[in-house]
Parts: structure tokens; C-alpha cells; sequence
């Protein structure tokens, strides 16, 4: 029984960091139909980031803000001054399908070049705010601890607040139009293009609080945020790409299934399962599991 | 206020879409461009609304050049393209679809009440708020493109075949509406149309389109009457 | 008739080639002879991506995963099955290409992002399957030993030579095979369905059944590939194939022109060169551990961009221009 309560609990908490990661890879894939590969570089940068100022104020806190402020700045200048100069330079031959794919592939390689340049390769670790120790129950200590909960606390009102933002607000309103249809939003006087930066900030501040929510119960380097984009990418492919909504559920299911396998199986089958859930989806229904389409949204 | 459009040439791709195009659309008028499929209207329409560029000409509206300019900034200053029925977007409700071309107006009162003005018009959408888009009828989401537009008050309207795959009597009803909105909201509008002698009907002037260039421009009146016309574009 | 002309003088011209580097292969030292070899490996490599993206248009970020199995395969071929190290090789070959056409079944409909997606999950959750199963060997790997050149080459014939022989001939033959392939009517309808899809849907050519074989037959180069570069470095681990391997290939591909396989030797040249670029660029200015590692990544993605940025149709493009 308390090894369900346990297993049920972690996957709450790892499927928030992937709705975090799948989050953000939705909000660009909306807004922009590019599958933004960079987005394990920008938010590994933006922990390290944090880090520094971690380092320098002591505050988990301070870092944790200014990693985020960081993530969507950074996610803001990618699409002003990388993908639009691509967008619009690369328009003939059949490279235009991959080229942006290409580009953020690109981006990501260099995105940790640099950061191993001045950080070095080695480890780093950012401590938790809280306790990373076990909650007492009944008598018995259980695999979540004070910092998961506040992983799913963090994780839940950022969704709360993105869903309030979506569809309660103007601005959330130009954002769904200029995903939907960005001629129409266009022809209603809409700034399509600065939407679609808007689009872009958000999903790396998405990414700014994955990394520093994800980091202290592992370590920093270059490449700690990589498998947490494969993942983020498969959650938002079960949910279907198009939805927020989606996104958030399509990592539950991810979350739980890796987990609770991991749990009563065998530890070693993290990333089979992954996979396997992904081609099962692919091939039963592309479209994602939560979405009404008929097709997938190319 | 005029529509002034001198010596328009549009590429599609290899293709010469419009060559030579001028045409002039004065204040308050209602103006019909009328053609076979292919003929290059829409075309016209997307580049004087900013989605298309031009390879050669000029088109002002008011005596300012609006070619190559962005589509946003061309809706802002009061020129509403509206597209068929197929421009609703599905996703969204009527309310919201509704609100998009107000959502950068400052004053929020006068969007308010336009949204108002629009429902009055078209009372269908005002019970239909709060469903999506995509479940209304062809007709009821012509209605929704064209109410769209007026909350943005616009000072020109470009209408992109709005009787498209609609029945007869609500197209009817479309044309009707489109011209009484005239009157009503001092509009400037250009309307292009497969649909010839409905377009021409509640046309003041009328201008015929043919693989990319005028090959006739007259009041509409006139051209209802031209034999040539009456065959090649009424069917009589 | 015209095709047949054009076969054997594409023929001709690869085995003159090939005499061509067996001439300069005894000309020079033993290091370039091992550099080249690595050419040979990676001009492989990029040239089954050339295949399956630039022909097909499908786009993988997953054929370090690809190579890895072609390099188990025929490091077990060797080891536990005591078979020849040509025919582990072949086995290396036909391996990878078993997993291709399964793979290519199960991705054949996807597109764009989605297959790129996919196969980055493979290239990233492939190397850890190697601590799954004791059989692959864990983190030291397998061995592979292609034994020492014949002794009728004589005494001067050394090690790194039997390497560059064994790695150009064998990365020479694919080559002249795909590129046959790719002038028949299988190239054009390649071609074809890469341009447009529908298009070539309506004449009649099954894109379906066509994906999938590019899968097969890119999967199983680069199986080869991947079997070779362990015969370089003489054992398979999870290390050998990391995610960059794949981003390196890519990026080989793009720079080359990914539509073409005429200057595919170009991008297994730069791949080598990329290293020695970087190390003489830390001889020079000093570098810390930090710099000395990561530059030839950085230099990779850099180059990767600059090619989308200025020659996404590849080099003969920037040539073009200058016209």
C-alpha cells in the first residue's frame, strides 16, 4: 500500500517537471510549428544562471526568479534574432521543411559548448530550498519529500496560471489566435510576430523553472537537461502538440507509466518504457491522446 | 477617402497574377469586382490587405500608399479584409472570434458597443456566444467574418467571394446586409464575386476581371444590362 | 543504352579512385593513414543521412543509435560467434538493416518533427540498453579485433594501413552501390517523393514502401559505418555512440549538401578536421579543459548553422552565386 502511495506521489512529481519541459515545447511548437530542440540548452543556461546567483546571494529563491526572468528573455531573443533571420533567408528547396529543426539542433550544440566553456564539465550541484529528506508515514519513510511537494506545488499554480492566461485574458486570446491562425489574427490587426516572441519567452520560462526545480535532486552540467527534453518531447507528443492541456496530461501518463514500471518492475526500464509509449501512440493515434484531431497537426 | 489603384502588377509564383490592374473606388461606394475562378481577385484582395506583396504599381487608400505594408498595421488603420466563411476561426467561440479585431483598440467601450451593434445585425451570433466557431452553419459564419470586421470600425472593407458555398437565400440575406452596412457604417467596400449578378445588383460600380486584367469597368447598372457581359458572366 | 554508358563510366571512375588511394595510402605516414581511415568511416556515415534525408526526407537525429547496433553486432560476430571479421562486417551490415526496416515500419508515416523526435529518444535511451543486457559487455564494451594484415603484404604493411584499406574499399563499394541506386528509376522516385509527396502519391509510386527501404538501406550503411569505426578504435562501448555523433553527421551532411551525394567525401574530410582544427587552435591560445572539450562541438554547430544560414542547399550553391 505505501509502496502505491510512494509510486503514485513520484510520478506526480516527475510528470510535473515533463509538463513543465512539454509546456514549453507546445507553447513554440504552437506559435511557431518548429520543435524547439534548444530547449534543453536554454534551460540547462538558465539554471546555470540561477546557480551563480545562488552562489553569489545565497538565496534559492533570488535564483530561482531570476532564472525564470532569464529563461524568457533568452527564449525572446532566439526567436527575434535567430529564427526569423532563418525563417526568412532559408524559403527555397527542399530544405525548407528541416531547416529550423536543423537551426535549433544547431543552436543546442552551441548553447553547450559555451556553457562548458565557462563553467567547465564537471558537476555542479544546487541544494534544494527544503528537505530533500523522506516524509514519515506511519512509521515508514517514503520516497517524496518536502522539495517534491513543493516541486508539484511550484508545477500546478504555474499551469494555473498559464490556463488563466490562455484563456481569460486578452492577451491569452492573441496568443490562441495567432496560433490557430496567424492570417486571420493578422487581418484582426494582431502582431503576429511579436506574439509569437511572447510565445517564445514563455516557453523558456517554462524551461528556466524545469531546470532549477529539476536540478537539485540530480547535478549540473552541460547536458543534465538533455533526456528531460526527450521526455518533455514524448509527453507532448501522448497529449498531442496542440494543447496545453494536453501537454500537462500527456506527462502524468508518461510520468506514471515510467514510474510505477520502475517501481514494480525493474528500475532499469526508464527509458524502454518511454519509448515504447511513444511508438504505441504513434502508431494507434498520432494525433495524441488528448486531442480531437483526426490527423496530426504538421 | 478613395480606393486609387495605378498600374498593379502581382506574380503568384511563375505566374503573372494581375497585370495592369487600375481601378478607383470612391468614398461610400460599393464596388463589385466580378471574374471567372482564376481571373486573379483574390489575389488583388490579399495584396491591398497587406498578406501578398506586388511586383509593380501603386494603390493608396486616402492618399497614403498601402502596398507593402504589414497586414496588421493595414487592419489597424481601418482597412478589414474579410475572407469567405472559412476565415471564422473553429477553435475559438463567437464571442471570442468576435473580439479579435477589437482586441488592440484602446477604447474598450466603443468595442463593447460595436460587439453590441454587430449582434443587433446579426442576432443569430448573439445566441450562438459562447459556441465555437466551427459548429456554426456556412451562413451564420459568413455572418461572423463580416461582424468581425465592423468591431474594428472599419473605413474600408475588402470582401474576399463572401457568398461561397451558400445557399441562395442566405445569400440574399449576405448581399442585402452587405449593402445596407454601406449606408449604415459609412463604408467604403470592395467586394469580389464569382457570383456576378447578385454582386452587381447592390454594386454602385462594377469591374470585370479576366486572367489577371480589366477588361471592362462601368457602373454596375450598365454592365447588367451589356450583352457581353450577360453571357459571358450571367448566364443570359 | 544511355544509362548503361553512365554506369560503367561512374564505375570506371570509382575504381580509379580507388587505385588513387591505395597510391596515396602508401605515400603517406601512419597517422594520416588512420585519419583517413576515419574519413572513409564517417564519409560512410554521412552518406546513408544524404540517403535517407536528403532522398527520402526523412530526417534522423538517431543514426549514432544506428551504428552502435551495426558495431555490437559485429563486435559479437567476432568475439562470441569467432567469426570472420569480413563477415562480421556483412553481419554488422544486415544487423543494422533488420533494425532499420523494422524502425522504417514504425516511423514511415511520421514527418518532420515528429520523426526527428522519435529518433533522438532512440539515440538518447539506445546506449543505455548496453548495461541492460551483461551479454553486450556494460560500460568496458566489446572487443574488435580485425586481426593483423595478411602476411603475404610483407612486413612494411602496417596496422593502420590494413585499417585505410579495409575502411575505403569497403566504404567505396556501399557508395558506388547507393549511387548506382540513386541514378535509376529509384532515385528519381526518390526524388520525387521528396519534392512532393502527393504528387508523386498520384503517379503512382508507393511512398510508403519507398520510405521504408531508404530506412533499411540507410540503416544498414550505417551499420557498417559503425562497425568499422570500432574496428578503428577496437572495441564497441556506449561511449562510442553518443547523441553528438549524430548531430555531427548531420551537420557532415548539411555541409556537403544534403541533397546530393557528389561531395560526400567533403563531409567525412571535415569531421576529421574538425578535431585537429580544434586542437591547434588550443596549441595556439592556450585553452582550459573546459575550452579544449568543447570546442569541437562548438565548432560543429557552428558550422551546422552557417550552413543553413548560407548554403542550406549546399556548397555548389555559395559556387553558383559567384557566377
Amino acid at each position: 500500500m505505501l509502496k502505491f502511495i510512494t509510486a503514485v506521489l513520484t510520478s506526480l512529481t516527475t510528470g510535473s517537471i515533463y509538463a513543465l519541459m512539454s509546456t514549453a515545447l507546445v507553447l513554440v511548437w504552437r506559435s511557431t510549428r518548429v520543435i524547439n530542440f534548444a530547449q534543453a540548452g536554454q534551460a540547462v543556461l538558465t539554471t546555470y544562471i540561477g546557480y551563480e546567483v545562488i552562489v553569489r546571494s545565497g538565496s534559492y529563491w533570488v535564483g530561482l526568479i531570476v532564472a525564470i526572468v532569464a529563461g524568457a528573455v533568452i527564449g525572446a531573443a532566439i526567436d527575434r534574432f535567430f529564427m526569423r533571420p532563418i525563417f526568412k533567408r532559408v524559403t527555397t528547396g527542399p530544405i525548407v521543411m528541416i531547416a529550423p529543426v536543423v537551426a535549433t539542433l544547431g543552436l543546442l550544440g552551441i548553447v553547450q559548448a559555451l556553457i562548458g566553456f565557462k563553467w567547465g564539465l564537471s558537476y555542479q550541484t544546487i541544494a534544494a530550498p527544503v528537505s530533500t529528506d523522506g516524509y514519515r508515514i506511519f512509521g515508514s519513510v517514503i520516497a517524496f519529500s518536502p522539495f517534491n511537494l513543493m516541486v508539484l506545488v511550484c508545477v500546478t499554480i504555474t499551469m494555473l496560471l498559464l490556463t488563466l492566461l490562455f484563456q481569460k485574458t486578452n492577451l491569452g486570446l492573441a496568443l490562441r489566435a495567432s496560433a490557430y491562425s496567424p492570417e486571420i489574427a493578422k487581418l484582426s490587426g494582431i502582431k503576429v510576430d511579436g506574439i509569437r516572441t511572447l510565445g517564445w519567452a514563455l516557453a523558456g520560462a517554462a524551461g528556466g523553472l524545469a531546470g532549477m526545480l529539476f536540478v537539485p535532486s540530480t547535478y549540473l552540467y552541460p547536458n543534465a537537461m538533455d533526456v528531460l527534453l526527450v521526455f518533455g518531447f514524448i509527453a507532448a507528443v501522448i497529449g498531442g502538440l496542440d494543447s496545453l492541456f494536453g501537454a500537462v496530461a500527456g506527462a502524468m501518463v508518461l510520468g506514471f507509466a515510467i514510474n510505477f514500471t520502475t517501481s514494480y518492475i525493474s528500475s532499469r526500464l526508464v527509458f524502454p518504457t518511454a519509448f515504447i509509449i511513444l511508438i504505441l501512440v504513434l502508431l494507434i493515434k498520432p494525433a495524441g491522446i488528448f486531442s480531437n484531431k483526426k490527423g496530426r497537426r504538421d | 477617402m478613395s480606393l486609387v489603384v495605378e498600374n498593379l502588377t502581382i506574380d503568384h509564383g511563375a505566374i503573372r497574377a494581375i497585370s495592369n490592374v487600375s481601378l478607383t473606388v470612391a468614398q461610400g461606394e460599393l464596388a463589385a469586382i466580378i471574374g471567372a475562378n482564376g481571373a486573379g481577385k483574390t489575389t488583388l484582395l490579399r495584396t491591398l490587405s497587406g498578406l501578398k506583396e506586388s511586383k509593380s504599381g501603386s494603390a493608396t487608400w486616402n492618399g497614403n500608399s498601402i502596398l507593402g505594408e504589414r497586414a496588421e498595421d493595414l487592419a489597424r488603420s481601418g482597412i478589414m479584409h474579410v475572407s469567405d466563411g472559412k476565415s471564422v476561426i473553429a477553435e475559438l467561440t463567437v464571442k471570442e472570434n468576435l473580439a479579435l479585431a477589437g482586441l488592440w483598440r484602446k477604447d474598450k467601450k466603443d468595442v463593447a458597443k460595436a460587439t453590441d451593434e454587430v449582434v443587433e445585425l446579426f442576432p443569430i451570433l448573439g445566441q450562438r456566444m459562447s459556441q465555437a466557431g466551427g459548429s456554426l452553419s456556412g451562413g451564420e459564419r459568413q455572418m461572423l467574418a463580416i461582424g468581425r470586421a465592423l468591431v474594428a470600425r472599419p473605413k474600408l472593407l475588402l470582401l474576399d467571394e463572401p457568398s461561397l458555398g451558400l445557399a441562395p437565400l442566405i445569400i440574399e440575406q449576405i448581399f442585402q446586409t452587405i449593402k445596407s452596412l454601406v449606408k449604415k457604417m459609412d463604408l467604403t467596400v470592395l467586394l469580389v464575386e464569382q457570383n456576378a449578378m447578385g454582386a452587381l445588383k447592390i454594386a454602385d460600380e462594377g469591374i470585370v476581371l479576366n486572367l489577371g486584367s480589366v477588361v471592362a469597368v462601368d457602373s454596375a447598372q450598365t454592365l447588367l444590362n451589356d450583352p457581353a457581359v450577360r453571357s459571358a458572366y450571367l448566364g443570359f | 543504352m544511355h544509362n548503361f554508358s553512365a554506369n560503367k563510366k561512374r564505375s570506371l571512375l570509382f575504381v580509379l579512385f580507388g587505385w588513387l588511394l591505395i597510391l596515396v595510402g602508401d605515400r603517406v605516414g601512419e597517422l594520416r593513414q588512420y585519419q583517413g581511415s576515419f574519413v572513409a568511416t564517417y564519409t560512410l556515415a554521412i552518406a546513408s543521412i544524404i540517403l535517407l534525408t536528403g532522398y527520402s526526407g526523412q530526417l534522423s537525429l538517431g543514426h549514432s543509435a544506428l551504428m552502435a547496433v551495426g558495431a555490437y553486432a559485429g563486435a559479437l560476430s567476432i568475439n562470441n560467434a569467432h567469426l570472420h571479421p569480413v563477415i562480421a562486417l556483412i553481419i554488422a551490415t544486415l544487423v543494422a538493416g533488420l533494425f532499420g526496416l523494422i524502425l522504417g515500419f514504425g516511423v514511415a508515416r511520421l514527418s518532420g518533427p515528429y520523426l526527428a523526435g522519435t529518433t533522438l529518444a532512440l539515440a538518447v535511451s539506445l546506449p543505455s540498453l548496453a548495461n541492460q543486457f551483461p551479454i553486450l559487455g556494460g560500460e568496458q564494451g566489446v572487443a574488435f579485433d580485425v586481426g593483423a594484415p595478411p602476411a603475404r603484404f610483407g612486413e612494411a604493411f602496417s596496422q593502420y594501413k590494413w585499417f585505410f584499406w579495409i575502411s575505403s574499399l569497403a566504404a567505396l563499394i556501399m557508395i558506388w552501390l547507393i549511387s548506382n541506386l540513386l541514378s535509376s528509376k529509384y532515385g528519381r522516385s526518390f526524388r520525387a517523393m521528396r519534392d512532393n509527396q502527393v504528387a508523386a502519391q498520384l503517379t503512382g509510386i508507393n511512398t510508403g514502401r519507398l520510405k521504408v527501404t531508404a530506412f533499411t538501406i540507410s540503416a544498414g550503411m550505417a551499420g557498417l559505418a559503425g562497425g568499422l569505426l570500432v574496428m578503428l578504435i577496437s572495441g564497441v562501448s556506449p561511449s562510442a555512440f553518443p547523441l553528438s555523433l549524430s548531430f555531427s553527421l548531420l551537420t557532415g551532411a548539411v555541409v556537403t549538401g544534403v541533397y546530393s551525394l557528389k561531395g560526400v567525401m567533403l563531409g567525412g574530410l571535415v569531421l576529421v578536421a574538425i578535431p585537429e582544427i580544434a586542437d591547434s587552435v588550443v596549441n595556439r591560445i592556450g585553452g582550459s579543459e573546459g575550452f579544449t572539450a568543447t570546442l569541437p562541438g562548438f565548432l560543429v554547430s557552428a558550422l551546422l548553422i552557417a550552413a543553413v544560414l548560407f548554403a542550406p542547399n549546399g556548397p555548389g550553391q555559395l559556387l553558383k552565386k559567384k557566377h
